[in-house]
């Protein structure tokens, strides 16, 4: 009765097997490389780069352990961090002669120092979390309500020009809020324009409304049109961001969508955190607007927006720009840090065929008037350029103000890696220094490790040969979780080795159930054969019953679940479900194998059971 | 080896009503302590940052203190696991680029000593917290009608009940044990809490199955006999089991630093008295709730003799 088919064991055999070498990963430990990736979307990484790579390592004689070619770029291996720190400059200086024109990113990494037919099958080690490898983790509030109103503005603008090229009349166009109101004086008019906007723009509601004297019309945007600038605005977010993270040269950056209006940055192993958050927290945006000339000679401002502008003399002045916005961030492709004429640090820029079309256009029609760019940094805009429109110009050009040489650099790189399409906001921030990550994972490691010791000598002791044969089970659950974890790729954080030793803990239950069922119906008078089937089958319901309570709580968890709580939950479930496995399955064949098999079983080694 | 060797059935019903008095005199401190003193949230449920600094020798707690008076921020210091390491809240301030507060705060740290080495730094929003502890709430929501659900389904509904009325208690009196020392309430506490809550209802599970395997092999005795007679079945198990998460939990505590100090702790009281409550007071109510043998023995079928039922021959 107590015997499995040979399957069963082949099954059980195999899965073991199969953990084995999932797991096997993590004990090979990782070494030093550097990684080369692209950092632009024209820039390819294939053979050529590699000969390059290859060359400029030579020249510097260093010998890397191991250089591997994938999707993602090349990563080379070494043996030491000091010749990976200057196998880093050298590929560095070798693929981007021009730093303030990388097209590729370098960066410092730890590859697992596992065979290759490891990766191959991949099995690769446990993906630790930032409390375990340092690093730092952002969460960023998207305000995609600004994003709204900047598209708004700009639908406002376009109407403007649009009715007028119709030679519809209309008294005035406002945006207030996210609602555009026009203002005509003849009914007529109002519904020429009304019909108009019904037939071309399609991301407007329109009602009418009559105010006294004024006829108008209030144009709202659509709800699939705020849906659709959202995700924009989110999407172009997030490039932006990916574009900062290769300037900074991260390697495996995690850059994710968390919910309607969030972003979550996380950048392994990233030492200068005060870099990082000011490249990456500088929440930059810039418009190309025109000048209130007449506000500034003193006429009404009304209407205007008022900008800051630092002068050379280090005054502060503020300047009247009307409200239409020409050109957005969204369309500046290039930038780089340069002097002009006169040898003043400048920026020169480039535009996109769209942004240098609509430059074009407005040059033209104001020539000799004054233009602003202004930079948004942090909800608050400043004027970081006013100048003489010279003459009509495109795609080509400089920006000069009040800059110096690194402030030039700097916003060369901010516009260079892309402007945000809406503000964001650091909502969230973690920064785990690599000491601690290290400690966390020792810490972690050695309460398990104790705790395990623990139980398995009380088992043993308690249980004699069941002890062993269920601490050899709760062996498994932990093969089985790891193993789990690796090929997942779950991440693996400080709570979540809580987790293991809490669900390994709580696993042993099962196995004390069994067993303390099996004394019981051995005193009972059950045959040592009878005790073990009678006993397995009665605990079986018992387990599975607590089994689900506690899966319950940890699905829960792992629903509402946020940071920390969420990285226990993944853990605590997986080993749920191992442990009824492991404790079940693999137990009962160990002990099929002991007892199952013999002839006769006279008592059976699962402690004293006589005293009845 | 064996610890327990019960010989006879230990009255445990006897004693219902003790057990669940003092359960409720526990019970009722814990909720004086929550409404009178509060939890003492960690700063991920009250927005604010935290920053830990490791020293090289031992930590000047009263010259960071001084020197960060000085710079005009006002933030808690304390020793965090030892004397080198030292850890800084900050609760959020209006009008302040919490952002590059870090940055700052730990230039004055190296301007006081220059062998300060930031290890860590969390900074949470208002906003975040606010939902932290609204999806807190959620989860343990969710999971107590989910087990309440399950239970239901498996056994009877009074049994859903008793358990999840023991084991929300326990949940009660973590967190008022936490209320009363005023120990941080974090997130990794967060899921402490609820682990417990999984695993104490698996607890009461035990022994509600023996109560129903017991229902139907002891067909003459009572229900109080029938509860009495099952915990005594189970109660080694019961110990044992507890034991070795607690052997588990007792070296986290000893092994896993300050960083889930908090979390072992939440998870020993919670097994102290999940073994108690699971139990000791769960099983009353499921009797006081007036369980039956006959809620789980299926009536015996009739149907066969019916059709001859009244005929006269």
């Amino acid at each position: 009765m107590n015997r499995f088919p040979t399957w069963k064991y082949a099954v059980i055999a195999f899965v073991i097997a199969a953990a084995f070498l999932y797991t096997l990963p993590n004990f090979f430990g990782e070494s030093p490389a550097v990684q080369v990736a692209s950092a632009k979307s024209t820039v390819k990484v294939d053979s050529s780069v590699v000969a390059r790579v290859e060359q400029a390592l030579q020249a510097a004689s260093l010998r890397p352990n191991g250089l591997v070619v994938d999707d993602t770029g090349v990563r080379v291996r070494f043996g030491d961090t000091d010749s990976q720190l200057r196998a880093k400059d050298v590929i560095d200086r070798a693929l981007n002669p021009d730093a303030n024109d990388r097209g590729y990113s370098v960066a410092l990494n730890l590859l697992s120092a596992s065979p290759t037919w490891l990766t191959a099958i991949h099995a690769l080690p446990m993906y630790l979390g930032l409390d375990l490898r340092g690093g730092v983790h952002f969460l960023l509030q998207v305000d995609t309500a600004a994003a709204i109103t900047t598209r708004v503005e700009s639908l406002a603008a376009e109407l403007r020009g649009q009715l007028r090229e119709k030679n519809i009349r209309y008294g005035g166009i406002a945006r207030e809020g996210q609602t555009i109101r026009i203002r005509f004086r003849d009914p007529a008019v109002r519904e020429q324009a009304r019909a108009y906007i019904l037939n071309n723009v399609p991301d407007l509601n329109v009602a009418e409304r009559d105010d006294g004297q004024d006829l108008q019309l209030v144009c709202t945007v659509k709800p699939e049109f705020q849906k659709r600038v959202q995700e924009t605005a989110l999407q172009q977010n997030m490039l932006t961001l990916s574009k900062r993270v290769n300037e900074l040269g991260v390697a495996e950056p995690v850059i994710q969508q968390q919910g309607a209006d969030r972003i979550v940055v996380q950048l392994p192993g990233v030492q200068d955190t005060a870099r990082a958050k000011e490249i990456l927290g500088r929440t930059a945006t810039l418009e190309v607007r025109l000048v209130d000339e007449d506000a500034m000679r003193g006429g009404s401002s009304f209407g205007d927006d008022q900008f800051p502008e630092r002068r050379r003399d280090g005054t502060i002045t503020q300047i009247p720009v009307k409200k239409q916005v020409y050109v957005t961030g969204e369309h500046f492709i290039g930038a780089s840090a340069t002097f002009d004429q006169d040898q003043r640090p400048a920026v020169a820029v480039e535009l996109d065929d769209a942004g240098g079309r609509t430059m074009r256009q407005v040059t033209r029609e104001n020539v000799k008037h004054l233009m602003a760019i202004i930079l948004f940094e942090k909800g608050k805009g400043e004027a970081i350029s006013v100048a003489t429109i010279q003459s009509e110009f495109g795609s080509r050009f400089q920006i000069t103000g009040a800059f110096t040489p690194q402030e030039t650099r700097d916003l060369a790189l901010l516009i260079r890696a892309g402007a945000l399409a809406a503000p964001m906001e650091i909502i969230e921030e973690r920064t785990v220094g690599p000491s601690l990550g290290r400690d966390n994972i020792s810490k972690g490691f050695h309460a398990t490790l104790w705790g395990f010791t623990a139980i398995v000598v009380f088992m043993s002791i308690y249980y004699l040969v069941f002890g062993l044969i269920s601490s050899l089970a709760l062996a498994v659950n932990l093969l089985l979780l790891i193993a789990l974890l690796s090929l997942l790729q779950a991440t693996l954080t400080l709570p979540g080795i809580a987790a293991i030793a809490l669900t390994l803990g709580m696993a042993i239950d099962a196995n004390v159930l069994i067993n303390e069922r099996i004394r019981e119906e051995l005193r009972g008078g059950a045959t040592p054969q009878a005790a073990i089937a009678a006993g397995y089958e009665r605990a079986w319901n018992t387990i599975l019953d607590s089994n689900v309570t506690t899966l319950i709580a940890g699905l829960a968890l792992l629903i509402f679940g946020q940071g920390p709580v969420r990285g226990f939950a993944v853990v605590h479930v997986l080993g749920i479900l191992t442990s009824m496995f492991s404790a079940v399955t693999v137990s009962r064949a160990v002990v099929n194998l002991t007892y199952g098999h013999r002839r006769r079983v006279q008592r059976l080694a699962i402690g004293n059971t006589a005293w009845k | 080896m064996e610890f327990f060797k019960i010989r006879r059935t230990i009255p445990f019903m006897r004693y219902a009503l003790i057990f669940n008095v003092i359960s409720l005199i526990t019970f009722i401190a814990a909720v004086f302590f929550l409404v009178h003193r509060g939890l003492n949230y960690s700063i991920e449920f009250t927005g604010g940052t935290l920053i830990e600094v490791g020293y090289k020798e031992p930590a000047n707690v009263e010259g960071i203190r001084r020197a960060l008076d000085g710079a005009g921020y006002k933030a808690e210091v304390q020793n965090f696991g030892s004397s080198r390491e030292v850890l800084l809240r900050l609760h959020l301030e209006k009008n302040e680029s919490t952002s590059e507060l870090a940055q700052k705060v730990l230039g004055v740290l190296k301007a006081e000593n220059a062998n300060a080495e930031l290890r860590r730094v969390e900074f949470v929003g208002p906003q975040v917290g606010r939902e932290l502890a609204e999806y807190g709430a959620l989860a343990l929501l969710v999971t107590a009608v989910g087990i309440v659900l399950y239970l239901w389904l498996r056994f009877e509904w009074r049994f859903g009940l008793a358990a999840i009325i023991a084991n929300l208690h326990d949940v009660v009196i973590i967190l008022g044990f936490f209320a009363f020392f005023q120990w941080e309430f974090s997130l990794p506490v967060l899921a402490a809490v609820l682990a417990v809550l999984g695993y104490s209802v698996n607890e009461s599970v035990v022994v509600f199955d023996r109560v129903r395997e017991n229902f139907r092999k002891m067909r003459k005795a009572s229900t109080r006999e029938v509860i009495d007679s099952s915990i005594t079945g189970v109660i080694s198990r019961t110990i044992i089991t507890h034991g070795c998460t607690q052997m588990m939990v007792t070296t986290m505590l000893m092994f896993g630093g300050q960083a889930l100090h908090y979390f072992a702790l939440a998870l020993t009281i919670g097994i102290l008295f999940g073994i108690y409550s699971s139990v000791l007071v769960a099983s009353p109510i499921v009797m006081w709730l007036g369980a039956k043998r006959e809620q789980f023995i299926k009536p015996a079928r009739k149907g066969r003799h019916d059709e001859h039922e009244g005929a006269v021959v």
